[in-house]
């Protein structure tokens, strides 16, 4: 039984070491529910690094070592007992650049339901369903069995998030996931994770200020590794706390 | 005196014609080889030395053909290639899903190679000394394994090239969607299957074209394979046989035969690449 509070994700003591490096300290946060949460820093300064701890996909990477803890509703993701399988069905990626399966555009979308039990009878609905909540079904519905590839960059990202919503996750990590598109499929995309918020938590990784600021709801400022201020965004962005985070905002650092 | 500019469009055009001139000695090489085989062997090529086993003296000028050679040969190569595929597939995704960058996994590359560069004569006696020691016979089925044998590191150092091609972003958004290991393996399977295909082709080519490996394994016969425990003849043993005899008609039908090898091993790439394409359909690049 897990009790839904306003926190979704809830980070705890987090220590992550890439090779010998201390590449985030002692990190405590808390995501909260079906908010756009924006992680902000300069280049290099870990931000991808605890993206990716959240639905332990950092531990592909055999040089990663984590500590600490991350609670989904309670329960940390990093405990022996939870599949990691598991963990990743609900904490969903929109990596940086669109990688669609090797697959027709309707298999993108099929694929992870399937593996998940969802029975081919109404995976029509399911397909359709998706890539209209991603506004990309008057695109492609008379294509649906070409491949994936002939799609183009930005529609390609669109297709990424039907796929990653078609699992039905809860939470949808975005790593700097409109970096790679045209300015007019980044606004899509942006416009896209505004409306889904209503029914996910979204946590995503900008190094654009101008889009934290158009999307986030609450903003974590990271610097070398560290939470440097966290807090709603207008409070962040608006009424910064640390000499850091106003250096970083007026462009001095990063 | 030449300035800067006139100098580096000379290096160019320099640099150009060596390229050109190394693509024209490769494709050279296999001009003359066929026109070589064609033109020495196609005198003696019948049709019934394509539908007729050797009958007795046909290595001394008499009647017969090589059909059991070329079904030998297709039976021989099939065979490893398809121990060889399940030998080391489970290697190469173990390499990949499992040990990846790891020194284990580089140890395990060098050791692949090092077999790589294994001369087939030493696959072939060293076949031999196992057979002798579990008292197995030449047979189809000794040749086959050590062809197999011979087969594998090409097999798994191609395909391990193939799949360290693969994005990382594909590994990661595959994961992402809550996959377990092996669900992964069937995504990247697709991915890598052209690259995949080409590995298998490359493999039974030389398989296929291998002399020495079978030479005490296989050993030769005039009969059509009939069994895995019996001798097989095969291709490039005939080639061989037919070259080393003093008579010049003989010697002809070894050109004959090579063409024969030559023509099969062009359908059967030809008929690949053709496959790739319907299979490279949703290949991400």
């Amino acid at each position: 039984m897990t009790i839904r509070t306003a926190t979704h994700l809830s980070i705890r003591n987090l220590d992550v070491w890439y090779g010998g490096q201390h590449a985030l300290k002692d990190i405590n946060a808390d995501i909260p529910r079906h908010q756009i949460t924006t992680i902000v820093g300069p280049s290099g300064c870990g931000k991808t690094t605890l993206l990716k701890s959240l639905n332990r996909l950092s531990e592909l990477n055999t040089q990663v070592n984590v500590s600490g803890q991350v609670l989904l509703d309670g329960i940390d993701i990093y405990d022996p007992a939870v599949d990691v399988t598991e963990v990743r069905t609900r904490i969903g990626l929109l990596a940086q650049k669109p990688c669609p399966l090797p697959m027709s555009i309707y298999d993108n979308i099929a694929y992870g339901p399937r593996i998940h039990g969802q029975k081919n009878g109404k995976m029509d609905d399911v397909v359709r369903t998706h890539l209209q909540d991603v506004e990309l079904w008057d695109e492609v519905k008379h294509r649906l069995k070409a491949p994936a590839t002939g799609l183009s960059v930005g529609q390609q990202q669109r297709l990424c998030l039907a796929r990653a919503l078609a699992v039905r996750p809860e939470v949808l990590l975005c790593d700097e996931s409109t970096s790679a598109l045209d300015p007019i499929s980044a606004r899509a995309v942006e416009r896209l994770l505004d409306r889904l918020k209503e029914n996910y938590t979204v946590v995503m990784v900008t190094h654009d200020l101008a889009q934290a600021r158009r999307l986030a709801d609450y903003v974590l400022f990271i610097w070398l590794g560290e939470v440097v201020e966290q807090g709603p965004a207008r409070h962040v962005f608006n009424q910064p706390r640390e000499p850091r985070t106003r250096a970083y905002l007026a462009g001095e650092i990063g | 005196m030449m300035n800067r500019r006139q100098r580096r469009h000379l290096e160019e055009r320099f640099f150009k014609g060596v390229m050109r001139l190394s693509l024209f000695l490769a494709l050279g090489v296999l001009g003359l080889i066929i026109v070589t085989v064609t033109q020495k062997g196609i005198g003696s090529l019948s049709w019934s030395m394509l539908t007729k086993s050797s009958e007795g003296g046909f290595y001394l000028g008499k009647e017969g053909g090589i059909l059991n050679a070329i079904v030998g040969s297709l039976y021989l190569a099939a065979g490893a290639t398809a121990l060889a595929l399940v030998l080391g597939l489970p290697v190469v995704f173990y390499l990949h899903a499992y040990i990846g960058k790891s020194s284990l996994a580089n140890a395990v590359r060098l050791a692949f190679d090092v077999l790589w560069g294994i001369p087939s004569i030493v696959y072939g006696a060293f076949g031999f000394i196992l057979m002798l020691m579990i008292g197995m016979r030449a047979s189809l089925l000794g040749g086959i394994i050590t062809l197999a044998l011979v087969e594998l590191p090409i097999l798994v150092r191609t395909m391990d090239e193939v799949m360290r091609m693969i994005p990382h972003e594909l590994t990661e958004s595959t994961y992402a969607l809550g996959t377990t290991r092996l669900e992964l393996a069937g995504i990247l399977l697709r991915q890598t299957l052209p690259g995949l295909v080409t590995a298998v082709l490359l493999a039974f080519g030389r398989g296929i074209g291998d002399a020495a490996a079978v030479l005490f394994t296989a050993g030769y016969t005039d009969n059509m394979p009939d069994s895995l425990m019996r001798p097989v003849a095969s291709l490039p043993l005939a080639i061989f046989f037919q070259l080393s005899t003093p008579f010049p008609e003989v010697q002809a039908r070894a050109y004959a035969s090579a063409l024969v090898l030559t023509i099969l091993i062009l359908v059967i790439s030809l008929l690949a690449r053709l496959s790739l394409r319907a299979l490279g359909r949703h290949v991400i690049r």
